[in-house]
């Protein structure tokens, strides 16, 4: 049998199958944040929520292309793109929003230990711990290899002091992944560990900050000799700033892909039905038309570049940098958007009980999230550009 | 469907790319400039070009060409704007072919296609009347006449008018757009050549009281194929400045490595290096766009109008901010004609007006959107 045949019948299996598993509910546009599903020990999940993460989570298709044994799919390339298709052709809801999902896993696939795939990478699959990510802190935001957080050697454990600032959603988080400093008189880079612990652990405590857009989610996290046991250490001490890049580059894929995630109504069409038409049949705003004419092909190009470098990627033509692009110009794209948006609306975009005024402050952060543009500029200057200098 | 070339694609562009730097190199336009050429184009060099199938690369294969698609036409341009060949190759190879493919009749295809295909016979498609792309606006009229048609009136911009011997000329009639072949030496036909701010082609064509036969008009040509064949001229034209955007860009990159003040490379300052940043980017995203346009013509041509549009708004747009940055990062010298980011800026510019510039395809793109 040809290999297109093969995935010809896997199309009609998957199918068949999301036709028959996935709930009518699952298959409505998501209205606002809760109805997103983070899973982990706190969530509250709807009875159709619920069931359609179990059953996509028995399957493995919460992370299609992970190993089975460590509770992923084990899907080909080519497979998960047509289950991402035929779940885009039933407006499936994505069952399952999850950091593990999209920045542990990778970094614990390629240097966790057997045991730690093991044991943490099923709970993710099944959305059964919620995990945050321990990264900026107050002194070390785009200059994340200063941090400052200690982990104190104590033969079979590490003893953990400090803070971390603008970890997502750590007041609802069941685990963290944290770099830490366990070596303070070597440089930098050097001196920085990657470990894992419970949130529940004594000696956590959280506190949410508040945003321009009214919500907090984002929070101050603080250690107070919070014990992590040497098992949790991911990779070798010292090693952390190469698992911490490597799940960088997952997390910029990830931000430089939120515009395109949220499937919202094409620009022009929203302006039109808030602004209406000219004699002419045109956007009775011509320069803001001419606005969103450019973002439009803008934002076209971006689609095509990401499918572009999805194929690269498969190809192992991809470089290794590229991310920094997608998540530059992602970011920036969803800021031009919410500004559009904004002036499509006009005031009544302002009032603060709708989402439109919260979601465009909140793309602010885009820019500065997961490194700023400016970080994501000289990543590319340096690594892509091989232009010289420190 | 892919957006990455594949094998035979790879190869094709590596050979248009070898044979264009030996035969068909920015010296040669040069060359070509300042001797007042008068053909403005090195007839061996477009022999030789369609002796080794690529004229005729559009061209279908019962009519004497290599019978590939938009993608191929997009890789041979990528190396004609790297190169900055002056070869009339998009005019006639892919506007005038795809139009007399489209629309033409059985024996308007066989008497021009072979010819094109072969590099013997230069066709063009005369449009334009005022100073912007406007192919809804066609105003020179034909005229119901003795059988036959009369027309007149003037076009612009008509790329390598003075030395095509077919012009394929757009005119309005009582049932709407419809085109017309027109040989150059018929009577009443004045081609003037305008010299442009590029060193390639382009004239205008005076029609005074032309009379032609019943069989001059293409059967089907209507205002509907008529932007089909544009769509092709449009992705080609985005091509070529794709092709300048990555030569001038390259050699940028080059300079900032070299180039030292302050007692450092000024590669090194941030304010340069983020600026070239976001001319990769913008670039990156000009490849991917074309790619997708490109693909979409050879699926289904008469639905590729929008992913047209946004590959020429995005690589006009590209191409325009790589060959103003190539000058600036150069400095002085970028000023020089001694260089060749002058030539590359100008035929830049000039394809930003063919076939509609970047605001003229964003206001497609809405349209074709509903808004």
């Amino acid at each position: 049998m040809s290999e297109t045949t093969t995935l010809e019948g896997f199309r009609a299996e998957t199918r068949a199958w999301l036709e028959a598993n996935c709930p009518p509910e699952m298959r409505q546009p998501t209205a606002g944040e809760d109805d997103i599903c983070w899973g982990g020990r706190n969530a509250r999940l709807g009875e159709p929520q619920r069931l359609w993460l179990q059953r996509m989570g028995e399957r493995g298709w919460t992370v299609p292309t992970w190993p089975r044994e460590y509770g992923g799919g084990g899907l080909s390339a080519d497979e998960a793109a047509i289950l991402a298709q035929e779940m885009r052709r039933l407006n499936c809801r994505s069952p399952l929003a999850s950091f593990g999902i999209w920045m542990l896993g990778p970094a614990l696939l390629k240097f966790g230990n057997e045991a730690q795939k093991r044991e943490h990478l099923p709970k993710i699959a099944r959305g059964e711990i919620r995990w945050c990510q321990g990264y900026s802190e107050p002194n070390a935001g785009s200059d994340l290899a200063s941090l400052a957080t200690r982990a104190e050697d104590c033969g079979d454990h590490f003893l953990v002091n400090g803070q971390k600032i603008w970890t997502s959603y750590a007041d609802q988080a069941d685990w963290i992944f944290c770099l830490v400093r366990t070596d303070s008189a070597a440089n930098k880079h050097t001196g920085i560990s990657f470990v894992l612990f419970d949130m529940a652990s004594p000696g956590v405590s959280t506190k949410p900050i508040t945003l321009i857009s009214g919500k907090s989610p984002f929070c101050e996290t603080f250690f107070d000799n919070v014990r992590v046991e040497k098992h949790n250490l991911v990779g070798q001490a010292g090693g952390g700033w190469d698992v911490a890049k490597y799940l960088l580059t997952h997390e910029r894929e990830m931000i430089g892909a939120i515009g395109e995630r949220a499937q919202k109504q094409p620009l022009g069409a929203m302006a039109v039905e808030s602004l209406g038409r000219d004699a002419t049949g045109r956007l009775d705003d011509p320069a803001l038309r001419a606005r969103i004419a450019e973002f439009e092909v803008d934002e076209a190009a971006f689609r095509a570049l990401m499918q572009r470098f999805g194929e690269q990627a498969r190809a192992k033509q991809a470089h290794g940098a590229f991310s920094s692009a997608l998540k530059y110009y992602g970011a920036e794209l969803n800021k031009r958007r919410q500004e559009l948006i904004m002036s499509a609306l006009g005031s009544g975009g302002l009032e603060w009980q709708g989402s439109a005024a919260r979601d465009w402050l909140r793309s602010k952060a885009n820019s500065i999230e997961g490194g700023t543009s400016e970080v994501q500029l000289n990543v590319i200057a340096k690594r892509i550009l091989e232009l010289p200098g420190a | 469907m892919t957006l990455l070339l594949n094998e035979e694609q790879s190869m094709l562009r590596d050979s248009a790319r070898d044979f264009l730097r030996e035969n068909a190199p920015v010296a040669q336009l040069r060359q070509l400039r300042d001797s007042h050429d008068p053909a403005g184009f090195a007839g061996p060099t477009w022999s030789a070009f369609a002796e080794l199938g690529f004229a005729g690369v559009a061209v279908p294969e019962a009519h004497g060409g290599t019978g590939l698609g938009a993608v191929e036409i997009g890789v041979l341009m990528e190396q004609i704007g790297r190169h900055l060949s002056a070869l009339p190759f998009l005019s006639s190879g892919v506007v005038a072919a795809r139009l007399l493919q489209l629309a033409g009749s059985p024996e308007q295809q066989a008497a021009w296609l072979p010819r094109i295909a072969r590099g013997e016979a230069i066709a063009t498609l005369a449009l334009d009347e005022g100073p912007k792309h406007r192919p809804e606006a066609i105003a020179l009229r034909a005229e119901a006449h003795a059988g036959g048609w009369k027309l007149s009136g003037t076009k612009s911009f008509v790329p390598d008018g003075h030395v095509a011997s077919l012009l394929l000329l757009a005119a309005r009639t009582d049932d709407g757009v419809a085109i017309f072949a027109v040989p150059r030496d018929a009577a009443g036909v004045q081609v003037e050549r305008t010299l442009m701010a590029d060193a390639h082609n382009a004239a205008r064509v005076l029609l005074l009281d032309v009379a032609l036969p019943g069989d001059a008009r293409l059967p089907a040509g209507d205002a509907a194929l008529l932007q089909q064949a544009l769509d092709f001229g449009r992705a080609a034209a985005a091509a070529e400045s794709l092709g300048i955007a990555d030569e001038v860009f390259e050699r940028t990159l080059d300079y900032l490595k070299q180039r030292r003040q302050f007692g450092k490379l000024i590669g090194e300052l941030q304010a340069l290096q983020h600026r070239a940043a976001t001319l990769y980017v913008d670039i990156e995203l000009a490849r991917a766009a074309l790619s997708k346009a490109l693909h979409a013509l050879d699926s289904a041509p008469a639905q590729a109008a929008e992913a047209v549009a946004i590959a020429k708004a995005k690589c006009g747009s590209a191409a325009t901010l790589a060959v103003q940055e190539g000058v600036q990062m150069h400095g002085g010298m970028g000023m020089t004609d001694q260089l060749d980011f002058g030539l590359f800026m100008k035929r830049v510019r000039v394809l930003q007006e063919l076939y509609g510039d970047a605001g003229w395809q964003m206001d497609r793109l809405a349209r074709l959107r509903g808004y």
